[in-house]
């Protein structure tokens, strides 16, 4: 039984994870969009969802799925403010988000540093 | 004066068809295919790490799971953009490899590794954010009024 589950989980994740990507790699091929501009209308996206109080049921169903594209960073950002405004006033608001996502900002910023320290760039 | 206009215009067209059987025909359902599977392929991994460190650490709770789970798998991102792993595969994957959290790790470290020429200071450490800027800003705008909006409706309650 917890194997079944298991595995539709991962279908779950699999399937969801994979269409918001198809949908961003058809908005590139329709619409011409920049790559920048499709990731900030996903972020946006993510924190509506959180905004309005529908992303906890969405994680929920999808888990990784949803919170693996930008969209999860979107709503961890909103999580984050609006928890933190809610607990020391409006002031919080400004200071949640960052503090709720700096974990994978700060990771990929040292790294980053630590890799381009490391290997030289390649040609293309 | 359509007599004139009319050779350009046949020559226009026929640059035009030739431009299109020139161009390589990547197929529409193909990309779309290819950055599904390697998409939904990066959520099932993300998914995979956190089941193992929800084994391995019982009782750490869900949001350290969560985020010692992103740590490493952007950790991984950038490792693969050091080694050249990464580009191989974004060539395929498009939208795939640039939406989830590890195409925004991607971004920061191919940006701070081609502007290495110029300089740690100047070149790596200004040009870091110049592909993830715009979310990385519109990001803490949006969620901050979005803090100050659910303050604002629903703490008076």
């Amino acid at each position: 039984m917890t194997i079944l589950n298991t595995i539709t989980t991962y279908l779950t994740v699999f399937a969801v994870g994979g269409l918001m990507c198809a949908l961003a790699q058809l908005l590139i091929i329709k619409t011409k969009l920049t790559p920048a501009r499709i990731l900030v209308i996903f972020l946006l996206t993510g924190v509506l969802l959180e905004g309005i109080g529908v992303y906890k049921y969405i994680n929920d169903f999808a888990q990784a799925g949803i919170s693996v594209p930008i969209i999860g960073f979107g709503a961890s950002l909103a999580r984050g403010s609006i928890e933190m405004a809610r607990q020391i006033g409006f002031i919080g608001a400004f200071a949640g988000g960052l503090v709720r996502t700096a974990f994978g900002v700060g990771v990929a910023v040292v790294a980053s540093y630590a890799v381009t320290l490391i290997f030289s760039p390649r040609s293309k | 004066m359509s007599a004139i206009a009319n050779p350009i215009e046949k020559r226009n067209e026929r640059y035009g068809k030739y431009v299109d059987s020139v161009t390589p025909k990547t197929g529409t359902l193909k990309s779309l295919w290819h950055s599904f599977w390697i998409g939904g392929l990066t959520c099932c991994i993300a998914q995979g790490i956190g089941d193992i460190y929800a084994l391995i650490f019982p009782n750490f709770s869900e949001d350290l799971i969560v985020n010692i789970t992103s740590m490493t798998i952007i950790t991984l991102a950038i490792l693969f953009t050091g080694l050249g792993f990464y580009d191989i595969i974004a060539r395929k994957g498009g939208a795939g490899c640039f939406l989830p959290i590890t195409g925004f790790a991607n971004a920061i470290s191919s940006a701070a590794m081609e502007y290495k020429s110029e300089g740690l200071i100047l070149g790596t450490s200004v040009k870091m954010f110049t592909v993830v800027g715009p979310v990385v800003v519109n990001g803490i705008v949006w969620s901050t009024i979005a803090g100050l909006l659910n303050l604002l409706i629903l703490g008076r309650i």
